[in-house]
Protein backbone atom coordinates (compact mmCIF):
# COMPACT_ATOMS: atom_id res chain seq x y z
CA UNK A 1 0.00 0.00 0.00
CA UNK A 2 1.25 3.82 -1.44
CA UNK A 3 0.27 6.69 0.43
CA UNK A 4 -1.54 9.14 -1.92
CA UNK A 5 0.85 12.21 -0.59
CA UNK A 6 3.81 9.42 -1.17
CA UNK A 7 2.64 9.60 -4.71
CA UNK A 8 3.15 13.23 -5.01
CA UNK A 9 6.66 13.53 -3.09
CA UNK A 10 7.71 10.82 -5.04
CA UNK A 11 6.79 12.42 -8.39
CA UNK A 12 7.17 16.18 -7.27
CA UNK A 13 4.11 15.87 -8.42
CA UNK A 14 0.95 18.94 -8.21
CA UNK A 15 -2.37 18.57 -6.55
CA UNK A 16 -5.19 20.02 -8.62
CA UNK A 17 -8.23 18.52 -6.31
CA UNK A 18 -8.61 16.04 -3.56
CA UNK A 19 -6.01 17.69 -0.89
CA UNK A 20 -7.92 16.29 1.83
CA UNK A 21 -7.78 12.68 0.49
CA UNK A 22 -3.70 12.20 0.52
CA UNK A 23 -3.54 10.29 3.50
CA UNK A 24 -5.50 7.69 1.85
CA UNK A 25 -3.76 4.41 0.45
CA UNK A 26 -3.34 2.78 -3.37
CA UNK A 27 -2.66 -0.54 -3.61
CA UNK A 28 -2.19 -0.68 -7.57
CA UNK A 29 -1.20 1.37 -10.43
CA UNK A 30 -2.59 1.13 -14.11
CA UNK A 31 -1.19 2.95 -16.93
CA UNK A 32 -3.06 3.63 -20.02
CA UNK A 33 -4.03 6.50 -22.42
CA UNK A 34 -6.78 4.33 -23.89
CA UNK A 35 -9.94 4.36 -21.83
CA UNK A 36 -11.46 0.93 -23.31
CA UNK A 37 -8.95 -0.86 -21.42
CA UNK A 38 -9.46 1.31 -18.43
CA UNK A 39 -12.63 0.53 -18.81
CA UNK A 40 -12.06 -3.91 -18.51
CA UNK A 41 -10.15 -3.55 -15.29
CA UNK A 42 -11.86 -4.68 -11.98
CA UNK A 43 -9.41 -4.49 -9.59
CA UNK A 44 -10.35 -2.00 -6.47
CA UNK A 45 -8.03 0.26 -4.86
CA UNK A 46 -6.58 1.36 -8.17
CA UNK A 47 -4.46 4.61 -9.12
CA UNK A 48 -5.30 5.38 -12.77
CA UNK A 49 -1.88 6.94 -14.51
CA UNK A 50 -2.62 8.67 -17.69
CA UNK A 51 -1.62 10.93 -20.08
CA UNK A 52 -5.25 11.87 -21.80
CA UNK A 53 -6.40 14.64 -20.26
CA UNK A 54 -10.16 15.05 -21.45
CA UNK A 55 -13.79 14.85 -19.49
CA UNK A 56 -13.92 11.18 -20.80
CA UNK A 57 -10.88 10.35 -18.33
CA UNK A 58 -13.13 11.51 -15.41
CA UNK A 59 -16.10 10.12 -16.35
CA UNK A 60 -14.31 6.57 -17.46
CA UNK A 61 -12.92 6.85 -13.59
CA UNK A 62 -16.31 7.52 -12.13
CA UNK A 63 -17.97 4.70 -13.94
CA UNK A 64 -14.96 2.02 -13.06
CA UNK A 65 -14.82 3.49 -9.24
CA UNK A 66 -11.58 4.74 -9.88
CA UNK A 67 -10.81 7.52 -7.10
CA UNK A 68 -7.49 9.08 -7.74
CA UNK A 69 -5.75 10.11 -11.28
CA UNK A 70 -2.33 10.88 -12.40
CA UNK A 71 -1.57 12.82 -15.09
CA UNK A 72 1.98 12.42 -16.71
CA UNK A 73 3.67 13.81 -19.35
CA UNK A 74 2.65 17.65 -17.81
CA UNK A 75 -0.86 17.09 -19.18
CA UNK A 76 -3.27 19.79 -17.66
CA UNK A 77 -6.45 19.53 -16.12
CA UNK A 78 -8.90 21.37 -17.25
CA UNK A 79 -11.94 23.46 -14.95
CA UNK A 80 -14.38 20.61 -16.66
CA UNK A 81 -12.65 18.22 -15.58
CA UNK A 82 -11.90 19.50 -12.33
CA UNK A 83 -15.37 20.49 -11.71
CA UNK A 84 -16.38 16.75 -12.72
CA UNK A 85 -13.75 15.15 -10.50
CA UNK A 86 -14.92 17.49 -7.53
CA UNK A 87 -18.41 16.35 -7.60
CA UNK A 88 -17.38 12.64 -7.30
CA UNK A 89 -15.15 12.98 -4.91
CA UNK A 90 -11.73 12.34 -6.83
CA UNK A 91 -8.15 13.42 -6.49
CA UNK A 92 -6.25 14.62 -9.59
CA UNK A 93 -2.62 15.07 -9.69
CA UNK A 94 -0.60 16.06 -12.42
CA UNK A 95 3.14 15.71 -12.91
CA UNK A 96 6.16 16.22 -15.56
CA UNK A 97 7.27 13.19 -16.16
CA UNK A 98 6.52 10.25 -18.98
CA UNK A 99 4.73 7.54 -18.25
CA UNK A 100 7.34 5.25 -18.14
CA UNK A 101 9.27 7.00 -15.72
CA UNK A 102 5.99 7.53 -13.53
CA UNK A 103 5.44 4.12 -13.23
CA UNK A 104 9.15 3.14 -12.53
CA UNK A 105 8.97 5.64 -9.72
CA UNK A 106 5.78 4.30 -8.32
CA UNK A 107 6.90 0.68 -8.38
CA UNK A 108 10.05 1.19 -6.68
CA UNK A 109 7.94 2.64 -3.80
CA UNK A 110 6.02 -0.09 -3.72
CA UNK A 111 2.36 0.34 -6.24
CA UNK A 112 1.77 -3.11 -7.29
CA UNK A 113 0.41 -3.87 -11.23
CA UNK A 114 -2.87 -5.11 -11.58
CA UNK A 115 -1.58 -7.77 -14.25
CA UNK B 1 -39.26 2.30 -11.26
CA UNK B 2 -38.66 4.12 -14.89
CA UNK B 3 -36.20 6.74 -16.38
CA UNK B 4 -35.48 8.04 -19.67
CA UNK B 5 -32.17 9.80 -20.38
CA UNK B 6 -31.58 11.75 -23.88
CA UNK B 7 -28.11 11.50 -25.26
CA UNK B 8 -26.62 13.70 -27.74
CA UNK B 9 -24.58 11.84 -31.40
CA UNK B 10 -21.59 13.34 -31.31
CA UNK B 11 -21.55 15.69 -28.13
CA UNK B 12 -18.35 13.97 -26.27
CA UNK B 13 -18.41 16.65 -23.33
CA UNK B 14 -22.07 15.44 -22.23
CA UNK B 15 -21.06 11.16 -22.77
CA UNK B 16 -21.43 9.53 -19.64
CA UNK B 17 -24.09 11.87 -18.33
CA UNK B 18 -26.50 9.51 -18.69
CA UNK B 19 -24.69 5.92 -16.75
CA UNK B 20 -23.88 8.96 -14.16
CA UNK B 21 -27.57 9.38 -12.95
CA UNK B 22 -27.97 5.82 -13.71
CA UNK B 23 -24.98 5.29 -11.09
CA UNK B 24 -26.34 7.85 -8.76
CA UNK B 25 -30.19 6.47 -9.00
CA UNK B 26 -28.47 2.49 -7.79
CA UNK B 27 -26.51 3.70 -5.07
CA UNK B 28 -29.43 5.24 -4.07
CA UNK B 29 -31.36 2.38 -3.97
CA UNK B 30 -27.92 0.46 -2.03
CA UNK B 31 -27.68 -1.95 -4.69
CA UNK B 32 -24.47 -4.10 -4.37
CA UNK B 33 -20.97 -1.65 -5.53
CA UNK B 34 -20.43 -4.65 -7.70
CA UNK B 35 -23.28 -4.80 -9.73
CA UNK B 36 -23.10 -0.88 -10.29
CA UNK B 37 -20.15 -1.14 -11.31
CA UNK B 38 -20.52 -3.70 -13.84
CA UNK B 39 -24.05 -1.82 -15.05
CA UNK B 40 -22.44 1.36 -15.33
CA UNK B 41 -19.56 0.17 -17.04
CA UNK B 42 -21.80 -1.44 -19.72
CA UNK B 43 -24.27 1.39 -19.98
CA UNK B 44 -21.07 3.81 -20.27
CA UNK B 45 -19.74 1.64 -23.17
CA UNK B 46 -23.18 1.87 -24.71
CA UNK B 47 -23.95 5.43 -23.99
CA UNK B 48 -20.61 6.54 -25.82
CA UNK B 49 -21.12 4.11 -28.90
CA UNK B 50 -24.34 5.86 -29.15
CA UNK B 51 -22.50 9.39 -29.12
CA UNK B 52 -19.34 7.99 -31.59
CA UNK B 53 -21.96 6.54 -33.97
CA UNK B 54 -25.60 7.89 -34.19
CA UNK B 55 -27.42 10.97 -34.24
CA UNK B 56 -29.21 10.56 -31.33
CA UNK B 57 -30.38 7.91 -28.57
CA UNK B 58 -32.40 7.06 -25.74
CA UNK B 59 -31.41 5.32 -22.33
CA UNK B 60 -34.53 3.90 -20.98
CA UNK B 61 -34.27 2.34 -17.44
CA UNK B 62 -36.17 0.00 -15.87
CA UNK B 63 -35.50 -0.95 -12.37
CA UNK B 64 -37.41 -3.46 -10.00
CA UNK B 65 -36.31 -5.55 -7.21
CA UNK B 66 -35.02 -8.51 -9.07
CA UNK B 67 -33.28 -6.39 -11.74
CA UNK B 68 -31.88 -3.79 -14.22
CA UNK B 69 -33.17 -3.52 -17.36
CA UNK B 70 -32.15 -0.75 -19.78
CA UNK B 71 -32.58 -0.20 -23.34
CA UNK B 72 -30.41 2.39 -24.99
CA UNK B 73 -31.52 3.11 -28.68
CA UNK B 74 -30.15 4.95 -31.43
CA UNK B 75 -31.20 6.36 -34.72
CA UNK B 76 -28.12 5.95 -36.63
CA UNK B 77 -25.96 4.06 -39.63
CA UNK B 78 -26.55 0.94 -37.67
CA UNK B 79 -24.53 -1.83 -37.57
CA UNK B 80 -24.45 -3.91 -40.83
CA UNK B 81 -22.91 -7.22 -39.46
CA UNK B 82 -23.29 -7.73 -35.47
CA UNK B 83 -21.18 -10.76 -35.27
CA UNK B 84 -18.40 -8.99 -36.55
CA UNK B 85 -18.50 -5.62 -34.60
CA UNK B 86 -18.78 -8.22 -31.55
CA UNK B 87 -15.30 -9.02 -32.04
CA UNK B 88 -12.85 -7.38 -29.86
CA UNK B 89 -10.72 -5.32 -32.06
CA UNK B 90 -13.19 -4.69 -34.50
CA UNK B 91 -13.49 -0.74 -34.94
CA UNK B 92 -15.51 1.85 -37.34
CA UNK B 93 -14.24 4.81 -34.84
CA UNK B 94 -13.24 7.86 -36.49
CA UNK B 95 -10.18 9.31 -35.15
CA UNK B 96 -12.20 12.01 -33.57
CA UNK B 97 -13.61 8.76 -30.94
CA UNK B 98 -10.14 7.71 -30.72
CA UNK B 99 -8.72 10.70 -29.70
CA UNK B 100 -10.99 10.33 -26.49
CA UNK B 101 -9.60 7.26 -25.42
CA UNK B 102 -11.94 4.97 -27.23
CA UNK B 103 -12.28 3.11 -30.26
CA UNK B 104 -10.44 0.08 -29.87
CA UNK B 105 -13.46 -2.07 -30.91
CA UNK B 106 -13.52 -3.22 -26.90
CA UNK B 107 -17.19 -1.61 -26.24
CA UNK B 108 -19.54 -4.32 -27.45
CA UNK B 109 -17.59 -7.23 -25.79
CA UNK B 110 -17.37 -5.31 -22.62
CA UNK B 111 -20.79 -4.63 -22.19
CA UNK B 112 -21.57 -8.32 -22.94
CA UNK B 113 -18.86 -8.91 -20.01
CA UNK B 114 -20.83 -6.66 -17.52
CA UNK B 115 -23.96 -7.98 -18.22
CA UNK B 116 -26.13 -10.96 -17.18
CA UNK B 117 -28.02 -10.54 -20.77
CA UNK B 118 -27.09 -8.71 -23.53
CA UNK B 119 -29.51 -8.37 -26.39
CA UNK B 120 -28.53 -6.00 -29.86
CA UNK B 121 -30.18 -5.85 -32.93
CA UNK B 122 -29.59 -3.06 -35.70
CA UNK B 123 -30.76 -2.17 -38.84
CA UNK B 124 -28.89 -0.15 -41.20
CA UNK B 125 -29.65 3.57 -42.15
CA UNK B 126 -31.68 3.45 -39.05
CA UNK B 127 -30.54 2.40 -35.86
CA UNK B 128 -29.23 0.26 -33.35
CA UNK B 129 -30.66 -0.95 -29.90
CA UNK B 130 -28.86 -2.51 -26.87
CA UNK B 131 -30.46 -4.34 -24.05
CA UNK B 132 -28.41 -4.65 -21.25
CA UNK B 133 -30.18 -6.91 -18.16
CA UNK B 134 -27.77 -7.06 -14.87
CA UNK B 135 -29.93 -9.29 -11.94
CA UNK B 136 -29.51 -7.90 -7.92
CA UNK B 137 -28.81 -10.94 -7.05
Amino acid sequence: MVKVADVVDKLNARVICGECDLNQEVQFGFASDLMSDVLTIDTENLLLITGLNNLQTIRTSEMSDISFILFVRDKKVSEEMKQLACENEMTLIECGHSMFRACSALNDIGLKPVY
Amino acid sequence: MEFKFGIEGGNFSKAGSASSEVKKILKQLNVNPKIIKRTVVSLYEAEVNVVAHAFEGNMNVEIDPEKIVVKIEDKGPGIPDINQAMQEGYSTATPQVREMGFGAGMGLPNIKRNSDQMNISSTVDVGTQVEIINYLS
